[in-house]
């Protein structure tokens, strides 16, 4: 089966990949700046172990709502069970149209969550008691990741097949 | 609900009774010292400071000597014995150890001498290690390093650089030392760093030669024995031993008094207490005779301090209503379900003087918006009884840590509720477990309706949800400007806000874009359309004419109202925000189910049993923590942000009383009347 014939099916697909793989990124950056500002923490107090690693943890939801609507897609086309349907290349770029909010909110998101999450960990460090604020900050970030998750799934779920 | 009263409690006594009544107030623990008399009046304060000091040392040697007993006699902890919270002992006991605090202090000085002893020998030893080091490479001289030689020949010892062979150096003697004949060198050692080599030569030659040597980079060793090398090595060694035996006579001494770890403790808090004692007298005005105490006190607790000093010891209390512009520390005050919320109201802040406490109100949503947002019938089961087992098992834990366990108990349980409600088990466990392996597929329904196939549906539902929130959060608010006396407040940036939106959202439900989201088209009957215009209008116009209120120029005052009205894109951004309610409750179930596929892809038979069980603890473990954590956060901030601007704003200080601040233990009162 030459490639060109089911070329919907491979819009499809590149934008659960979208999905996955700008998101995940965002989150893997995310995580990654958290986790240094985290590290030093600990070295100077490890008892501050449970409380900055959830810090850390913040940014690290983007990847999930990523792969949220990557495995949605891959359901709906039926890539997952084995019997994958026949798309238009119509469809199948709305597929990937409907992947992109999630995709490219999640990669910038997930840096600035990151980096937020880097500042609420100095909180953390000064004054523990405060860590009820400290992890605001960073979900306000979330928020447009969480908006932007609701829109794709939304509109993964909206295309007719 | 509500915000304990305070009022201001001062106590004027005599000086001989003073040791006793700040022992009974601090075991009672109701009053936040606050002095006010001035030191002019006759009253002057002591001055505490070396007492105080002193007795923070003596916490502090108890602390030392503990932290160096955990290190030589670790004592076995289990992962949740920080839930364990303090130990009860009776008063009789406590103070049966605080009369032995001399020789328990003893015994704290013998640990903390033993341990600088033990880091002295291991001093030593790493001393004579390095001397052994530098030994080594002369192991193999059989005369002491200090040997010069017989009365006719020379012994010459001494380094030279790596790699140098034994003819080099015969070559190095014969050229700058012509004179000489009778030489011989002998190589002890090579290694990567030097050459260690042995030279005799005839005592006369001995300048010359060594004249020779020099210029081609000998040396002698920095460090001469007098013995030969390999006794004194054995000799170090033996010294090593020695001190090795020694440190561990003193580990062994030190694992005997490991008896003392608990008085240790008790009498670390008494010592405590004892400083805490010494702060506050410190502060205290005092005259000849009398000295004054003063601070905030609950309304409620007042009687039992009347009866506890007033009636015991001569002196005169006075109680009095704190004046307007004192601003008092706040206790919190709620029934056992909303009490558990506190901590949450605590992170954001108290309330201010005068202010409503939120909490009740507050704990109901959070529960009902964590739920929501987990939503899964299992993982609330689990949250619910692991945390019921641990409050169960550990009833002496701290307060705060009791109360988090008892607010997530309560969200589980309401977890449990939603995900019956949208039938989510382990997300879609059973529909898979009964398709893979019994080859039959069983779903159990949802009570409600299942999010993922109706998602249009539930988000119409979180979004309500989320008016009837934010309409309560103004509520309060309208609420808390009537109880204040500003009725105009009260109409202005309140019913007119209610208006303008009750309009706006009946005129939007008939709508079409809100039947394309509902998949139901409404309609109302005319009256209420109209009735929804007039809302609208009333609203709107009043909110330009009146939110400019306080400013005279009438032109200013419509702008500032126009720039009110423009606040509704905050209340749309407010009410969006509660998508997440939908986002998140998705999340948790269609990662679940993820995983559940992940575990069915092994397969039939032992093995697919096997990975599935695997994958299915690993998945839903790390599922459960995410989006644990995810609720958690989410929940708060929909209180903080979206509920909380509406109406509060926190600032106020909790309540910090003299009490017994212990560590460790808990001095149970025994009260024989």
């Amino acid at each position: 089966m030459s490639i060109w014939s089911n070329l919907g099916l491979v819009y499809a697909l590149l934008g659960a990949a979208v999905a996955v793989f700008l998101a995940g990124a965002g989150s893997a950056i995310g995580v990654g700046i958290a986790g240094q500002a985290a590290a030093g923490v600990v070295t100077e107090d490890p008892s501050k172990f449970a409380k900055v690693l959830i810090m850390q943890l913040l940014p690290g939801t983007q990847g999930i709502y990523g792969l949220l609507v990557g495995f949605i897609t891959l359901s709906k086309v039926g890539l997952l069970g084995g019997g994958a349907a026949t798309l238009d290349p119509q469809t199948g770029l709305l597929i990937l149209a409907a992947c992109m909010p999630i995709g490219i909110v999640g990669l910038i998101s997930g840096k600035y969550q990151g980096m937020t999450s880097a500042a609420s960990i100095g909180i953390v460090a000064k004054k523990p008691d405060q860590f009820g604020k400290a992890m605001l900050f960073p979900a306000m970030v979330e928020t447009y990741a969480i908006l932007a998750l609701l829109i794709s799934i939304l509109a993964v779920n909206a295309v007719q097949i | 609900m509500a915000v304990l009263q305070m009022q201001r409690i001062s106590i004027c006594a005599l000086k001989r009774d003073r040791k006793d009544i700040l022992e009974n107030l601090q075991s009672m623990g109701v009053i936040e010292m606050n002095q006010i008399a001035d030191e002019d009046d006759g009253f002057e304060k002591m001055d505490t400071q070396n007492a105080r000091v002193g007795f923070e040392k003596k916490a502090q040697l108890s602390e030392n000597a503990l932290a160096i007993l955990e290190s030589y006699a670790p004592q076995k902890q289990s992962l949740l014995s920080s839930l364990e919270g303090k130990a009860l002992i009776g008063q009789k006991k406590f103070d049966s150890i605080v009369a032995a605090k001399e020789t328990i202090t003893a015994k704290a000085n013998t640990l903390v001498a033993l341990n600088k002893e033990i880091a002295e020998n291991k001093a030593n030893i790493l001393k004579l290690s390095n001397q052994i080091e530098s030994l080594s490479p002369w192991l193999n001289l059989d005369v002491p390093m200090n040997y010069t030689g017989t009365d006719k020949v020379a012994m010459l010892l001494g380094m030279m650089a790596a790699d140098t062979a034994q003819d080099a150096v015969y070559a190095k003697i014969a050229t700058h030392a012509q004179t000489t004949d009778a030489v011989d060198v002998e190589i002890i050692r090579t290694d990567k760093d030097a050459t260690y080599l042995v030279v005799f030569c005839l005592r006369e030659d001995e300048m010359a030669v060594e004249e020779a040597l020099r210029a081609a980079g000998f040396a002698r060793p920095s460090q001469v024995v007098d013995k030969k090398p390999a006794e004194k090595k054995a000799d170090l060694k033996a010294e090593i031993k020695k001190l090795n035996s020694e440190i561990e006579k003193k580990e062994e001494e030190i694992r005997s008094l490991s008896s003392c770890r608990e008085d240790l403790k008790i009498i670390g808090d008494y010592f405590r207490m004892r400083a805490d004692k010494y702060e506050i007298l410190g502060t205290l005005p005092q005259s000849q005779r009398t000295f004054v105490v003063s601070g905030y006190i609950p309304v409620k607790a007042v009687d039992a301090v009347k009866k506890a000093i007033g009636e015991v010891y001569d002196c005169v209390i006075d109680v009095e209503d704190l004046k307007e512009d004192e601003e008092a520390p706040t206790i919190l005050k709620n029934n056992g379900f909303s009490s558990s919320m506190e901590g949450v109201l605590e992170s954001y802040g108290l309330p201010h003087k005068g202010e409503f406490d939120p909490t009740t109100i507050m704990s109901f949503f959070y529960v009902f918006f964590f739920g929501m947002m987990l939503s899964d019938a299992a993982y609330g089961a689990i949250i619910a009884i692991a945390c019921f087992v641990v409050l169960k098992k550990y009833p002496r834990m701290g307060e705060s840590m009791h109360k988090s366990l008892k607010m997530f108990m309560f969200c589980g349980i309401s977890t449990l509720v939603w995900g019956i409600l949208f039938g989510g088990y382990f997300g879609n466990v059973v529909d898979i477990v009964s398709g893979t392996f019994f080859g039959e597929t069983v779903t159990v329904p949802a009570l409600w309706f299942i999010p993922l196939n109706d998602p249009m549906r539930l988000l119409v539902y979180s979004l309500a949800f989320g008016v009837i929130h934010l309409f309560v959060g103004l509520g309060i608010k309208g609420y808390m400007l009537l109880k204040d006396g500003k009725p105009l407040d009260f109409f202005c940036d309140v019913v007119l806000w209610y208006a303008f939106l009750v309009g706006l959202l009946l005129m939007l439900i008939p709508t079409d874009i809100f039947a394309s989201i509902a998949q139901a088209k409404i309609t109302f009957p005319p009256f209420l359309n109209m009735l929804a215009k007039a809302l609208a209008i009333i609203g709107v116009v009043g909110l330009i004419l009146m939110s400019g209120r306080e400013n005279k120029n009438p032109a200013l005052r419509i702008a500032l109202g126009a720039y009110d009205v423009y606040n509704i894109t905050g209340w749309l951004s407010d009410v969006l925000s509660y998508s997440r309610l939908l986002a998140l409750g998705l999340a948790t179930g269609v990662i679940a189910s993820v995983v559940n596929q992940m575990g069915s892809m092994f397969g039939k038979g032992i093995v697919g049993i096997i990975g599935f069980l695997i994958v299915f603890i690993v998945g839903h473990t790390l599922n459960l923590a995410i989006n644990l954590l995810g609720a958690y956060v989410h929940t708060n901030r929909l209180q903080f942000v979206e509920f909380f601007g509406k109406f509060y704003e926190g600032g106020g200080k909790p309540f910090e009383p003299f009490k017994s601040d212990t560590k460790y233990v808990d001095i149970k009162e025994e009260t024989l009347s």
